[in-house]
């Protein structure tokens, strides 16, 4: 699903590279938790997973794809393939629930039949059926997330990219968020999550990808978060 | 592609940013009306050209018993003189078109109807006025030919080309229709400009939109057409009023305030309208797309 091969990663006006030489790879249906201070790189491999950044060196497979080869039109086909979940959410708060879920199937020209029949369907994955009509800022973090994690996922995308998408929740609301992206997991889509979230990853044991500097510092199976944090 | 979705993207953003969109509706208008305004003073100029060309004719004055210009030292013009002049002039064909003679008499008449509401007839007396030769020519601008082979020939007192006052009238509004082309200009300069910042204003208001958008994989001309579409909505109002401005000026200054005043003189007709106005429409709207164009290009990459 995703092959990361010698990537270097060396944004400009930096001297040290954001990622250094990585190699990595992971396969369909997996779920990959990236995890490491902040500036090791974590952000970094998730945008070049998107090819919102292109390597320095090195290259990047994702879903059959070398994106350095990836011409410029075909890109959003590329993340019609990807959803994308962040910490911060990134509603539109003058959209309800369910248009903000449909304005994701509109942009790409989704017939309005479709819209309708799916849109209902995906918010009831993620338990948000009967708010349908509620804007944004009238549901808590946890629901907003839902919101979030309905519209990255409405597309049945084959990829799901988390970053911290727990970062601005409770830990009673994020073991809901953690059982929704397992259980989408479990349809059959690969995640990959960034976290700083110990409990979260210790009580899953899933597969982690730590990073530190540039560098993957440990790639284990079934991991927890760290050793002497 | 869905229509409505585009439409109400539309109608969203130009509401949201409805101060700009005016601003640019306003400049399109008065920047086109003005480069339409230059455009129909560059026609009438050429409805006036063609219509006095048509009428204008060299005059070759004969000396007369009080001509003292040098050709004239033997005295008033022979017939024979007379006869030469008329048989070259005829030999000139088909540069000349038609030769006429008016004689001292004649000459008298049409100057006692061309000024009989004024005292002055009464002081001149018919041998005042020399007699004269009026050529008309196929090819009013080959006034030279006729000049050099005619001025200071004994017995000609002066070749007078009447399209010489009248080409000081033209290029005086051809000096007009350059100043109001270079105002048309620069006020187009001053639209696209103002267009490259509304759709930047528009791009940041948005940006929360276009950055899902990029994230679910919209494509890039999903992205831009609401942009690109809201310009070409603003500047196609802006064309429109503009051409309202021009067929107000054809139906109230040209056909009701000059054209009465100045019955000696053609005007533009709605032909001409005809032609400006879709040149308008075209320089708007496509200055208004490119602009807005080249401004996504920037803020709105993938």
């Amino acid at each position: 699903m995703i092959l990361f091969d010698g990537v270097t990663k060396l944004y400009a006006n930096q001297e040290r590279p954001a990622l250094d030489e990585v190699s990595l790879e992971i396969e369909k249906g997996e779920f990959v938790f990236l995890v490491g201070p902040s500036g090791s790189g974590k952000s970094t491999f998730l945008r070049l997973v998107l090819r919102e950044e292109r390597p320095t060196k090195g290259q990047v497979w994702v879903a059959g794809k070398e994106l350095n080869r990836l011409s410029n039109w075909k890109i959003p086909a590329l993340r019609r393939q990807i959803g994308t979940v962040f910490q911060d959410f990134r509603l539109l708060p003058n959209k309800t629930v369910a248009e903000n879920v449909a304005f994701a199937l509109e942009v790409i020209g989704k017939p309005a039949s479709h819209i309708r029949k799916v849109v209902p369907e995906v918010l009831e994955v993620v338990g948000l059926e009967g708010k349908e009509e509620r804007r944004p800022d009238e549901l808590s973090g946890g629901e907003q997330q839902r919101v979030a994690i309905a519209r990255a996922f409405v597309n049945r995308p084959i990829l799901l990219i988390a970053d911290e998408p727990t970062g601005n929740l409770d830990p009673g609301t994020s073991v809901g968020i953690m059982k929704l992206l397992d259980r989408i997991n479990q349809l059959g889509t690969t995640v990959v999550m960034s976290t700083h979230d110990q409990a979260i990853v210790d009580q899953m044991r899933r597969r982690v990808i730590e990073l530190e500097g540039g560098h993957v510092v440990r790639d284990q199976s079934r991991g927890v978060y760290g050793y002497a944090r | 592609m869905r229509a409505n979705f585009v439409a109400s993207e539309v109608s969203s953003g130009i509401r949201r940013n409805l101060t700009m969109t005016m601003a640019v509706v306003i400049t399109v208008a008065v920047s086109l009306g003005l480069f339409g305004a230059s455009m129909l003073v560059r026609a009438q100029v050429s409805t006036m050209k063609d219509f006095w060309y048509d009428k204008v004719e060299v005059s070759i004055f004969l000396c007369g018993k009080g001509s003292d210009t040098p050709s004239c030292a033997g005295g008033p013009v022979t017939k024979a003189q007379r006869d030469q002049i008329k048989a070259d002039l005829e030999s000139l064909k088909p540069l000349v078109d038609s030769v006429y003679y008016e004689s001292q008499a004649e000459a008298f008449a049409r100057f006692q109807e061309q000024f009989k509401n004024s005292p002055i007839v009464d002081n001149v007396k018919p041998t005042a006025l020399p007699e004269s030769f009026r050529v008309k020519l196929s090819d009013p601008t080959k006034y030279d030919v006729v000049a050099s082979a005619f001025a200071g020939r004994p017995g000609i007192e002066q070749v007078n080309d009447q399209r010489k006052i009248l080409d000081k009238f033209f290029r005086l509004l051809g000096g007009l229709q350059l100043i109001a082309l270079l105002i048309a200009l620069s006020m187009l300069v001053v639209t696209v400009l103002l267009i490259v910042n509304t759709m930047r204003v528009a791009a940041f208001s948005r940006r929360r939109e276009t950055s899902i958008m990029r994230l679910v994989g919209a494509s890039n001309f999903y992205i831009q057409l609401p942009f690109l579409l809201e310009a070409a909505v603003a500047a196609g109002i802006g064309a429109i009023l503009a051409v309202v401005g021009l067929v107000f000026v054809k139906i109230i200054v040209i056909d009701q305030v000059l054209a009465p005043s100045f019955q000696f003189t053609a005007f533009v007709g709605w032909d001409a309208v005809l032609a400006i106005a879709p040149l308008m429409i075209l320089v708007g709207v496509g200055l208004a797309a490119i602009a807005a164009f080249f401004t996504l290009r920037k803020y709105l990459r993938v």
